[in-house]
């Protein structure tokens, strides 16, 4: 057996690495990382390239939230932007032009604010105390952002008023709100349920479901001056 | 969750009767497979794959059997972290056990067995507040399709009022209720009061048969609402009244009386003042023709201006 074997071994000791073969390279940085330098410091950048640059960053949300994709980039990159702007949307189309008793009216621009920004507070401490991985703001950033689906029910329902008081319209008012209100739970769920365990995520969706309610609530009870 | 099945923990405190109640809870008794307790801790590290929290409910189950593991103090989100540290069927049983009042069926030692939570007493009590508000404005809206003079408006205001109201009573009366059991109990050292979560907790689970009540007042039917009222307020305080018994008896009869009379009115003021503050009595088809007649406002509900003659959608 040796002898069959040593043939094989033999030729190790003449194995020489030649010097022919090119082994060395090239070492540089590529040019990406230059132009990161640029991105960073977007002082240098002019104000209106900064606001398109964060408004598109935002549509670009916007779309995602509408399309209920499972991507990560609510989660990635967020922000507070797109929920400010949405809440205050809602605040304002959910104003009365002048209302007739001081205690009997819609809810008040700031009483919007309270709850859409107190209840995804609470609901993002919620979920953290249940054991969630999820950090505060970004689910912050995806309670805000999944208002959106119902912002677009207020407006078509604006639309449904102008034609004009009826049982029709108000059935289609009511289905319109009722799609919403299910686009807006779906669409959250499917980001804040994956951080939870598995034993704890109807606890952790039931506060968003409350939630979305109460603001389909205040949007279906909307009644134009 | 058969890795669930296969830990195996020995219960020292609680009698084995009570963990047949709960087959889902994170303990199993299994006298053939008893094992030290270190190895039911490693067992438990290596098994459980998901939730962090899991391990550390158990980990702390078997500090608890072990030594004393020191709490958190009050100031870390550790701490609060304890009190969520319940799943979703230990909160359903719960809710379950509050709905079904039992004469010896102590809510707190069959169904908290030392482990309050947060979670039900908070999210019922904003369930509550929020069905009391938007029921309150449903039955605004039906009233006014049969009847298109009374006025309708959002009255959004209401949702303040009916959440405060809901929080201070499950929150500052069961501080009342500890406070005074545990100055009762000073003078004695017999069975020990609940500790003052566990009071919180009897108090958010005993609300929550409110809700469907609150939905069936929905229906016009006054002497219907007075009937589902006074069920849900005697089912209500009975679980109140069963729970308290065991740490009330051992005081003096009059004390006992009036705390449980105390407690039970204090739930009824609730109940009623919730019923004729959302719900305000309203007139049946046949008050109508009589407001044709007279231009007064044809309930209470309305504050005292004009009925305004336009129509809302």
């Amino acid at each position: 057996m040796a002898e069959a074997e040593e043939p094989l071994f033999v030729g190790l000791s003449d194995i020489s690495i030649s010097q022919d073969i090119p082994i060395g390279g090239e070492i540089t940085i590529p040019m990406r990382s230059h132009t990161q330098e640029f991105d960073s410091s977007t002082l240098n950048e002019s104000v209106r390239n900064t606001i398109m640059h964060d408004l598109k960053a935002v549509g670009k949300k916007f779309m995602h939230v509408l399309y209920s994709r499972k991507s990560n980039t609510l989660l990635r990159d967020w922000d507070l932007w797109g929920p400010l702007i949405l809440c205050v949307t809602l605040a304002l189309m959910l104003q009365r032009g002048t209302v007739d008793g001081e205690k009997d009216g819609g809810p008040q621009f700031a009483e919007v604010f309270v709850i859409v920004w107190f209840g995804a507070v609470t609901i993002t401490l919620n979920s953290k105390l249940l054991g969630g991985n999820i950090s505060f703001f970004q689910s912050l950033c995806v309670l805000g952002y999944c208002i959106l689906p119902l912002i677009v029910a207020m407006m078509i329902c604006r639309l449904v008023l102008l034609a004009g008081p009826g049982p029709v319209n108000f059935m289609i008012w009511l289905f319109v709100v009722a799609v919403m209100f299910a686009w807006s739970v779906i669409a959250s769920t499917a980001f804040l349920a994956d951080s939870q365990p598995p034993n704890h995520k109807i606890l952790a969706v039931y506060p968003v479901f409350q939630f979305y309610f109460v603001i389909s609530w205040m949007i279906l009870t909307f009644t134009p001056q | 969750m058969a890795a669930v099945d296969e830990l195996a923990f020995h219960e020292f405190e609680e009698a084995a009767n009570l963990l047949v109640e709960t087959p889902h809870a994170a303990t199993t008794c299994r006298s053939d497979q008893l094992t030290s307790q270190d190895h039911v801790a490693v067992t438990v590290g290596s098994s459980v794959g998901y939730g962090a929290e899991e391990v550390e409910e158990e980990g702390d189950k078997t500090a608890l059997l072990q030594e004393e593991k020191p709490q958190p103090g009050f100031w870390t989100f550790g701490y609060y972290q304890s009190f969520f540290d319940v799943d979703t069927a230990q909160v359903l049983d719960r809710i379950k056990g509050s709905l079904l009042p039992w004469p010896g069926h102590n809510f707190v030692r069959h169904h908290l067995r030392n482990r309050p939570d947060l979670y039900g007493p908070f999210w019922i009590c904003a369930t509550l507040a929020f069905v009391l508000a938007v029921t309150g404005n449903l039955t605004l809206v039906l009233a006014q399709r049969r009847d298109p003079s009374i006025h309708y408006s959002p009255q959004f205001h209401k949702v303040t009022v009916a959440g405060i109201t809901i929080y201070c009573y499950a929150w500052l009366v069961p501080l009342a209720l500890w406070g005074f059991l545990r100055w009762r109990q000073g003078a004695r050292e017999r069975i020990g009061p609940y500790t003052f979560l566990e009071t919180v907790c009897v108090y958010g689970y005993s609300l929550f048969v409110f809700i469907p009540t609150v939905v069936l007042w929905l229906i016009p039917v006054s002497w219907l609402q007075w009937l589902f009222g006074a069920l849900a307020l005697t089912l209500s305080a009975a679980g109140l009244v069963f729970t308290l018994w065991p740490v009330v008896r051992e005081d003096t009869r009059l004390v006992a009386a009036a705390l449980l009379s105390a407690v039970v009115l204090l739930h009824a003021l609730l109940a009623v003042g919730c019923k004729l503050y959302f719900f305000q009595p309203l007139p049946l088809e046949r008050v109508v023709p009589s407001l044709q007649a007279a231009s007064l406002p044809p309930n209470i509900l309305l504050p005292p201006t004009q009925p305004h003659p336009m129509a809302t959608s």
